[in-house]
């Protein structure tokens, strides 16, 4: 394993760093306590080439690579982690799945648009009744032979970015088969849904504990008539679809869990320096010694899974025949658990200062939580893991 | 049309600074930064190909690290980077530097539309030397201190030029070289796809062999020996003995108010 | 140029100021110059010289120069020579030095004298240096200056007392540094000079009197010039006076926390003391005040009678600007700052709670009078 970055992804890493010091980190507690999507922060990626990193130029991307996306969300994330799910979910969750199961119209018609950032994306798959358990669907997807459209019924929820993205990846049921036992299962297939088609709709906004700027909301289907080829992938195949898209969304997941910890821990070291108790500044105690040093250990331990899932998955997009699930779980697993552990220990070292909001560590610490919880909940990625080693 | 900017690689003084016993600066110590006025330069470069889709060409003069730096414009923009470097070169005051990099942009060619960009300035010497040098010797009319840059359509451009306490609004024909300050605009980011094309683009290096035929070169006037100033002494100021430690304000206004101070 | 060679430093004779005019009117930095180039001209027995270059030139206006110390004032005439650009005054200038043979040219380094200076050293192939803040000639006063200003030993220095090049010292690498720079093969010797560093000297009626003033000939033709003048206009927001302030607050990165509070409170105590508000560099690199209040290398360098320094650790690239300040009060958390070490008085503190209770405090005093 090999983690020296190269030339293009040191420099890129500080651009990023440039960028969310810049642009991101100044806007961080604003957008957090007014629940705000920093619109004029996508705009800006957009300019730059973040939004779509790592697809070829032929398609409007940056020529860039997997690795260098990841950086990308770590910068962001060090500094506002709301900033970093948006990308992760654009790029990840809605520009991936087309790249990788398009037709070439389809990848023609949408990944200019997504790359350049002129289109923002999202991905639906979780239900009311359907979270982990992603086989409960309820949402339909039926042919009218008629018209020659898919009619979309039913509703997603916790859909990221969903009250500014112009491009939704849908997971609904398409009927009914037989699995090799010959018990009946859902057919589940992926579609591609535009913010205008007729019958769709953005529902109500959630308030959450975290991650606050971001836009999670729910998707309304009544009669949402789409044309045909907006089918993605083979019809059937949605729910394998759907997990292979979460494997790369669990990459970029694990890229802000790390993130959030590293900014948690730069903050923490800045501030003891400076913070005096008992007449010298607290970084001369050794429990704060001890504690830094072990959060640190842990924070490279982290990072160190999540390049090598980022690296795993571009030897995929560069043809080799490998997977990367089981990589991506370990890095999401141990990331997401890093960041809660970490900021809730960074806040500790502050005190009563990491209480308040004059200080950003307690939104670090709230934003740490739900990396625990989305795209795959901790024991998902347990699943993962052991169900690849038991299998 | 083309856009040639001169840049520089400079230690960072903004942060810690490294002085040797000797009381020469310890740049092997220090980071490098692009000289912050020289990007306000490029930026305005990228600007012009933005409007007009010209060339931009950077040059610098340095040593082969300095490769890192170009490739970091040519990731923001820029379209070819030349890299001015020799032994021969070393040590060289601002005359001989204008020489060295004046015979570099008439290599690369000055044409009738073209535009030469300098910062007004680099942090390790403050001098504001070089641009005005290499205009002199280019035969360029100058414009320094460029606090905003407009292009007629005739090709002219306007350029507001800072005093001390207003401004100047002059109109220069092309070819003419412009000296920048921060106030002209903000250095965009390198992009992305930048950064992956940055090390396809084409960098030359201009050896001694390469100028030293060049009508505007005197070989003799170049290099640390050649050139016409040199540093006589260099030293840090004195450690000045502490003044008084006072508990606080109050404190302090009493002695203020006791001496007639206040 | 045919007769003219650059390298006979000995035909060039006399200490000239280039002194700067704008609207008609001589800035002051050519009295600080004229003031400093009478002690060098006195150094080494030669004339001391202005040159003055505008239109419409007053003979009687520019006698006073020699109030200032000019034996000579050369004043060259012409409607082009009305406002300043590079192209006519170089010409007009470098073909003076090159009749007349100079071995010291002082400019002001204003934003004009730093357009001026590199372009005429670099047609008359000569060195310049750029923003000296110290002049010497004479060896014996240079190695005085080196004691007092430098933390050399100067007892493993040898010196060549019969040297008779400029010494010309400047701060550099941002102010880290001060490098003393000469320029021995080429004349003349150039130097811009950073303005409020020198002092000017008293106003001499006699000597006013007795300098001598000379007209000349300009050839000077509109296709010289390259840049044409559409405007010239002066801001309307009144730019800071810190050169001549009696008090200055300054602030530092310190009041990174609340950039907005940190300068209300600089402004407040400054209001309080009867001073004006200055700053370091970082704070106007972080574009929280504007630059005609940046205080140091690249600001102006002020003596005023008290200086306070608020949040500012005290690089040598502000300290250059300020240490000859009379009285300088210092305000920073971080008691190691090396403000301290030019500080009359120091205290260690957060400024966001000094500074309100030095406002309530001067207030309360001033109350009891």
């Amino acid at each position: 394993m090999e983690f020296t970055l190269n030339r293009e992804q040191q420099l890129a890493q500080k651009m990023f760093r440039d960028f969310a010091q810049n642009e991101v980190k100044p806007l961080a507690q604003e957008v957090d306590e007014e629940e705000r999507f920093p619109v004029e922060t996508v705009r800006k990626m957009a300019k730059l080439g973040m939004m779509g990193i790592y697809f070829p130029r032929s398609v409007g991307g940056a020529g860039g690579d997997v690795l260098t996306y990841v950086l990308a969300i770590e910068e962001l994330s060090k500094v506002c982690a709301t900033t970093g799910v948006i990308l992760s979910a654009h790029t990840s969750l809605c520009a991936a799945p087309i790249y990788e199961n398009g037709t070439t119209e389809q990848k023609a018609k949408y990944l200019p648009k997504l790359c350049s950032g002129e289109w923002l994306g999202a991905f639906g798959l979780t239900e009311p009744g359907a979270g982990t358990d992603a086989q409960g669907q309820q949402t339909t997807a039926v042919l009218d032979e008629a018209t020659g459209e898919w009619v979309l019924n039913g509703s997603k929820i916790f859909i990221t970015n969903a009250g500014y993205a112009n491009l939704f990846i849908i997971i609904a049921v398409t009927g009914t088969v037989l699995d090799k036992r010959g018990r009946k299962q859902k057919e589940i297939s992926a579609f591609i849904v535009e913010r205008t088609d007729p019958g769709f709709s953005v529902g109500k906004h959630e308030k959450k504990m975290g991650i606050r700027g971001s836009s999670t909301c729910e998707l309304i289907f009544q009669d949402c008539r789409i044309p045909k080829d907006r089918l993605l992938g083979a019809k059937g195949k949605g729910f394998a679809l759907a997990m292979k898209t979460l494997d790369g969304g669990r990459i970029g997941i694990a890229a802000q869990a790390l993130g959030i910890s590293q900014g948690a821990l730069d903050e923490t070291v800045a501030y003891v320096k400076e913070r005096k108790q008992f007449g010298r500044s607290i970084a001369q105690f050794q429990n704060t010694q001890f504690e830094l040093a072990e959060m640190k250990a842990r924070v490279d331990a982290a990072r160190f899974l999540v390049y090598n899932a980022a690296l795993k998955k571009q030897s995929a997009a560069d043809g080799a025949k490998v997977r990367y699930s089981v990589e991506a779980a370990e890095a999401k697993l141990i990331a997401s658990r890093t960041a809660s552990d970490v900021t809730r220990r960074c806040l500790q070292l502050f005190g009563g200062y990491g209480y308040t909001r004059d200080y950003p560590i307690e939104r670090m610490m709230r934003d740490a939580k739900i990396t625990e919880i989305y795209e795959g909940t901790s024991e998902v990625q347990m699943m993962v893991i052991s169900g690849d080693m038991l299998k | 049309m083309k856009a040639i900017v001169c840049v520089k690689q400079v230690p960072d003084t903004s942060g810690k600074v490294a002085v040797k016993p000797d009381g020469t600066l310890d740049r092997a110590s220090m980071a490098t930064i692009t000289n912050p006025d020289d990007l306000t330069a490029v930026e305005a470069a990228l600007q012009l190909k933005d409007k007009t889709g010209c060339e931009v060409v950077v040059v610098s003069m340095g040593p082969f690290t300095a490769e890192g730096m170009l490739r970091e414009l040519l990731a923001m923009g820029a379209d070819r980077a030349v890299l001015v470097s020799g032994r021969e070169f070393g040590g060289s005051d601002t005359f001989a530097t204008s020489q060295i990099l004046a015979a570099a942009v008439n290599k690369i060619g000055v044409d009738e539309d073209d535009v030469v960009f300098c910062g007004r300035q680099a942090i390790d010497g403050d001098t504001a030397q070089v641009g005005p040098q290499i205009a002199e010797k280019l035969h360029l009319p100058q414009v320094t201190y460029a606090a905003s840059i407009e292009q007629r359509e005739d090709g002219s451009l306007v350029v507001k030029r800072l005093l001390e306490d207003g401004y100047m609004l002059l109109k220069v024909k092309t070819p003419c070289l412009i000296t920048c300050v921060k106030e002209l605009t903000t250095p965009r980011y390198m992009s992305v796809g930048g950064i992956f094309e940055c090390y396809s683009k084409p960098l030359e290096v201009f050896d001694y062999e390469a100028l030293k035929d060049d009508p505007l070169i005197e070989v003799d006037t170049i290099g640390l020996k050649g050139s016409p100033t040199n540093v006589f002494k260099s030293f840090t100021p004195p450690q000045k003995g502490a003044g008084t430690m006072l508990e606080d304000a109050g404190q302090l206004v009493g002695i203020l108010n006791d001496k007639h101070l206040i | 140029m045919s007769d003219y060679n650059f390298t006979d430093t000995a035909a060039f004779h006399g200490v000239w100021v280039f002194c700067e005019q704008r609207d008609g009117v001589i800035q002051s930095i050519s009295y600080q110059l004229l003031s400093e180039g009478r002690k060098l001209a006195d150094e080494i027995g030669v004339e001391l010289c202005g040159v003055v270059l505008g239109s419409n030139v007053n003979e009687n206006y520019i006698k006073a120069l020699g109030g200032y110390g000019a034996d000579r004032i050369y004043y060259c005439d012409s409607p082009l020579l009305k406002d300043y650009t590079t192209d006519g005054y170089a010409k007009v200038l470098c073909d003076l030095v090159v009749e007349k043979k100079p071995e010291i040219v002082l400019i002001g380094a204003t934003n004009l004298g730093r357009d001026l200076g590199p372009r005429c050293a670099a047609r008359l192939h000569t060195g310049l240096t750029a923003d000296a803040t110290h002049l010497d000639i004479d060896t014996g006063k240079y190695v005085e200056f080196l004691k007092e200003s430098s933390s050399l030993d100067l007892s493993k220095q040898k010196f060549d007392y019969e040297d008779r090049n400029l010494k010309m010292t400047r701060p550099a690498f941002g102010g880290h540094l001060m490098a003393t720079i000469i320029c021995p093969r080429f004349r003349p010797q150039m130097s811009t000079v950073r303005p409020g560093v020198m002092q000017t000297r008293e106003y001499d009626e006699a000597a006013a009197a007795r300098a001598v003033v000379e007209n000349v000939a300009v050839e000077l033709k509109p296709e010289d010039i390259g840049v044409e003048i559409l405007e010239i206009k002066k801001t309307a927001e009144k730019m800071v006076d810190l050169i001549g302030a009696d008090v200055i607050v300054s602030v530092g990165r310190g009041i990174s926390a609340d950039p907005k509070k940190g300068i209300a409170l600089a402004e407040e105590l400054a209001g309080v003391l009867g001073g004006v508000v200055g700053a370091s560099r970082a704070v106007v690199d972080a574009g929280w005040i504007s630059a005609d209040h940046q205080v140091g290398q690249t600001g102006k360098t002020v003596h005023p009678r008290i200086y306070v320094a608020l949040g500012i650790s005290g690089a040598i690239q502000h300290t250059a600007g300020m240490q000859d300040s009379e009285t300088i009060i210092a305000v920073n958390k971080n008691e190691d700052a090396p403000i301290f070490g030019v500080a009359t008085y120091g205290i260690v503190g957060d400024l966001f709670k000094v500074v309100p209770q030095l406002i309530s405090e001067i207030k309360a005093v001033k109350a009891a009078r």
